[in-house]
C-alpha cells in the first residue's frame, strides 16, 4: 500500500506537471482538489486516464471520482480493490 | 465615424532563446529546447503561477510576452478593458501533433484531456486573460505570415469603436521547437516613443 | 455615420441537406441528422453523431469540378460558397474579403498514412485551396477561436466592412466529425450517449456534427434579408475548459452587442442559443439569460439537428435562424424534453408562427470564449 501512494504521488507529479511539489509536499490525507494540492477539473480528467492506463480500471460514472480522488489514500485504497492490472 | 490616431506603447520579443522588452535584450538564454528556455525565463522574471507548468508551448510562449506587457499595466483592483489579438501560421499544430500521436497506436489508445484542451490556437489567449483578468475582446486570426496590415487594422477598429481600451496584438508562432513571438500593446492614448514605427517595422528589427 | 452592415446571400451544406431549402424542410418536418455510428476508424465504441456521406459529398461536387486534389473538407466549403459566390455578380477584387473560419479544419491531414500530405492541417493551405477556386484576390483571413468561430467571423467581417477596408465579404465556416474531436471530446466526458437534449433535465453531453454554410456579408443593402446591428466577443478569463458559473463573458457580450443595437433585451423576439446539452454550458447560458432579463425570450438550440458542428456551428446557425425571420417561424428546440437548468428559460417546444424582428445569436466555447450578434429583420 505505502509502496502504491508512493507511486500514485509521483506519477501525478509527472503527468499532472506540478513543478516545484514534491514527494514530501503530499500528505496521504491531503485534499487533492481546492485548497488542498489545487488541482482543478482536467486534472480530475486526467486521473481518469491513469486509472485506465495504469491499472486497468474504467470508471462507469465519471461522477464517481469525486469520493475517489479525494486524497491518495482513498485513490490508493480504490485501486488496491479494483485494479486488473 | 474619423479614426483617432492610434500608439504603440510597448513590444516585446521571443526568439533564439532570447526576450528583447522594447528593443532591449533582458534576457537571454544558453542555446537549448523552447521547454528548458521557457522555465529558465519563469524563474528569471520570479513569476508565481504554477499553472504555467500546465501549458503547451504556444500558451506558454504567448503568456510570457504578454507577462511582460501586461503586468505592469493591469491592476486585480480595476476593470482592465485590453483586447487580445493574436494570429500564427501554425495555429495548435505543434500539440495537435501530440494528441494525434495519442491516439494513432490502437493497441495504446489513451487521449489525453489535458493535452486535448490545448489543440485549439485560442487557449493561449483564455490562459492570458485568466492571469490578467481581462473580460475583454479576443479574436485568433491564421495567416501564412504575420499579416501586419490586418492585424494594426482590426486593433484600430477595436479601439475607435470603444470596444477596447487598448489591444495586445501581435504573432505568436510555434511548431517543433521553432518559434517566435513579437507582442505590442496599442491604445490612442499618446506616446511619442515609437512614432515613426509601425507594428511592421518594429516586428522586422 | 457608421455603415451599415448586411447579410444577403447564405448557403449550408449539411446532414439535412445541401441547400438552405432542404435544410429548412427537414427541419419543419422534425429530421434529425444524428445517428448511431458504429466505425471503428472514428471510435472504438459506437457512438452518435450527424455525418455527411462521401458519395453525398463527391456526387454534389462532380458537378462543380473535375479537380481530384481537393480535401473532403475544402469540397463541403467549396460547394457552400459555389452558389453564392456565382449568385452574387461580384467582382473578386480588393475590396471583397474571403473569410474562413474552422476550429481544426484538415486536422485527417495529420493522420499517419494518410492521403493528404501535412502541410494540408495547415489551416492556411486549406483557406488558400478554397480561396483559389473562385479566384479570391485579397489574403484569406482565418478566424480559429474554438466553438465561437463561426459566429466570431461575421463579427470580423462586419467590423472590416464598417471600417471601409472591405465592402464585401464572403464568409465560409465548416469543420468535420474525425477521429482527433471525437476522441477529444470523449476524454472530456462530454459525449452523449443519446442524441443530444439541450437543456434538458437528463442531458449527458454534446454529439458532435459536421458541416460548412456561407454568407455574403456586405455594405450594399441590394437583396438584403438581414443587417448585422451589434456584436461582441468577450474572454470570461475564468477557466480553459470549463464555461464561468455566473455566464459573465456571455452576460457581457451579449450586453455589448445590445447596446450597440440600441436594443432594449426585452425587444428580442427570438435567441438562437449555442445549447451544446453539456450540463454546465447550458446551465451557464441560462444564468447569462437571466441576468439580462431575457428568460422570457423564446430561445434554442439547433444542435439537436445538426449536433455540435465546432467552428461550423454559429454560422450554420445564423443561416437558420435567418431563414426563421424570412418565414416568420420559430423551430423546435429538438431534443428538449423537461427543463434541466436551475434558472428558468422559455425553450421552444414546438414549431410556431411568429413575426421575427430582431434576434440574437450566441455562442460559447473552450478557451472562455464567447460571442454574441444581434440581427435586425431588413423591411421590404
Amino acid at each position: 500500500m505505502e509502496a502504491l501512494k508512493e507511486e500514485l504521488k509521483n506519477k501525478i507529479i509527472t503527468t499532472l506537471n506540478l513543478e516545484d511539489i514534491t514527494l514530501e509536499d503530499i500528505h496521504d490525507n491531503d485534499p487533492l482538489f481546492g485548497d488542498g494540492l489545487g488541482l482543478d477539473s482536467i486534472d480530475a480528467l486526467e486521473l481518469i486516464v491513469i486509472l485506465d492506463k495504469d491499472y486497468g480500471i474504467k470508471l462507469v460514472d465519471p461522477k464517481e471520482g469525486k469520493t475517489i480522488f479525494q486524497s491518495i489514500e482513498t485513490m490508493a485504497a480504490y485501486i488496491q480493490a479494483n485494479r486488473t492490472k | 465615424m474619423t479614426p483617432k490616431k492610434t500608439y504603440i506603447h510597448d513590444y516585446c520579443t521571443i526568439e533564439n532563446n532570447e526576450i528583447v522588452l522594447n528593443g532591449t535584450s533582458i534576457f537571454k538564454a544558453e542555446p537549448t529546447t523552447f521547454g528548458d528556455f521557457s522555465k529558465q525565463a519563469y524563474r528569471n522574471f520570479d513569476i508565481q503561477y504554477p499553472k504555467f507548468f500546465k501549458m503547451d508551448a504556444l500558451s506558454k510562449l504567448a503568456f510570457l510576452g504578454a507577462e511582460l506587457l501586461l503586468s505592469p499595466i493591469t491592476s486585480s483592483e480595476k476593470e482592465n478593458n485590453i483586447a487580445l489579438i493574436l494570429a500564427n501560421n501554425s495555429s495548435s499544430l505543434d500539440t495537435d501533433v501530440k494528441y494525434q500521436e495519442s491516439i494513432s497506436d490502437k493497441e495504446n489508445y489513451f487521449p489525453s484531456p489535458a493535452v486535448f484542451v490545448y489543440t485549439l490556437p485560442n487557449i493561449c489567449l483564455g490562459e492570458i486573460s485568466i492571469r490578467h483578468q481581462l473580460k475583454s475582446e479576443n479574436s485568433f486570426f491564421i495567416f501564412d505570415a504575420f499579416n501586419t496590415e490586418f492585424m494594426s487594422h482590426y486593433a484600430n477598429i477595436l479601439l475607435d469603436s470603444d470596444k477596447a481600451d487598448s489591444v495586445l496584438c501581435g504573432w505568436v508562432e510555434f511548431f517543433d521547437d521553432n518559434y517566435k513571438a513579437f507582442l505590442c500593446t496599442i491604445s490612442k492614448e499618446e506616446n511619442t516613443k515609437y512614432k515613426n514605427q509601425t507594428i511592421k517595422t518594429l516586428y522586422n528589427k | 455615420m457608421t455603415r451599415e452592415i448586411y447579410i444577403t446571400q447564405t448557403n449550408c451544406i449539411t446532414p439535412l441537406g445541401f441547400d438552405v431549402v432542404s435544410n429548412i424542410e427537414a427541419i419543419k418536418g422534425g429530421n434529425t441528422g444524428i445517428q448511431l455510428h458504429e466505425n471503428t476508424s472514428l471510435m472504438p465504441i459506437s457512438f452518435y453523431a450527424a455525418i455527411i456521406s462521401d458519395e453525398k459529398i463527391n456526387g454534389a461536387f462532380e458537378k462543380i469540378s473535375t479537380d481530384k486534389k481537393y480535401s473532403r473538407l475544402e469540397k463541403m466549403m467549396i460547394l457552400a460558397l459555389e452558389p453564392i459566390v456565382k449568385k452574387s455578380q461580384i467582382t473578386l477584387d480588393s475590396k471583397v474579403a474571403f473569410v474562413l473560419s474552422t476550429t481544426k479544419g484538415n486536422v485527417t491531414a495529420l493522420i499517419p498514412n494518410s492521403e493528404e500530405g501535412f502541410q494540408n492541417a495547415h489551416l492556411d493551405v486549406l483557406a488558400k485551396n478554397v480561396a483559389d477556386f473562385f479566384g479570391f484576390t485579397t489574403q484569406p483571413i482565418v478566424v480559429s477561436n474554438a466553438c465561437v468561430s463561426g459566429v466570431l467571423a461575421i463579427s470580423v467581417a462586419k467590423r472590416m466592412i464598417q471600417s471601409g477596408l472591405y465592402d464585401h465579404a464572403f464568409v465560409v465556416a465548416g469543420d468535420e466529425v474525425s477521429e482527433f474531436v471525437l476522441s477529444g471530446f470523449n476524454a472530456f466526458q462530454a459525449m452523449s450517449d443519446l442524441p443530444c437534449k439541450p437543456y434538458s433535465e437528463n442531458r449527458t453531453g454534446v454529439s458532435l456534427g459536421e458541416a460548412t454554410a456561407a454568407v455574403l456579408i456586405s455594405a450594399e443593402a441590394k437583396n438584403a434579408q438581414i443587417k448585422i446591428i451589434g456584436d461582441s466577443s468577450i474572454n470570461d478569463a475564468n477557466h480553459i475548459s470549463g464555461p464561468s458559473r455566473t455566464g459573465e463573458g456571455l452576460f457581457r457580450s451579449i450586453q455589448n452587442a445590445l447596446k450597440e443595437a440600441q436594443i432594449q433585451p426585452e425587444k428580442l423576439d427570438y435567441i438562437s442559443a449555442h445549447g451544446t446539452a453539456t450540463p454546465f454550458n447550458d446551465e451557464m447560458e441560462a444564468i447569462a439569460l437571466n441576468r439580462l432579463g431575457l428568460q422570457n425570450i423564446p430561445i434554442n438550440s439547433l444542435k439537436g439537428y445538426y449536433g455540435h458542428t465546432l467552428g461550423a456551428s454559429g454560422l450554420l446557425e445564423t443561416v437558420i435562424a435567418i431563414e426563421s425571420v424570412n418565414q416568420n417561424i420559430l423551430f423546435e428546440s429538438k431534443g428538449f424534453d423537461e427543463i434541466g437548468v436551475s434558472e428558468s428559460i422559455h425553450v421552444i417546444r414546438k414549431n410556431e408562427n411568429k413575426n421575427i424582428d430582431l434576434f440574437l445569436k450566441t455562442a460559447s466555447g473552450f478557451g472562455g470564449c464567447n460571442t454574441a450578434v444581434v440581427f435586425e429583420k431588413v423591411k421590404s
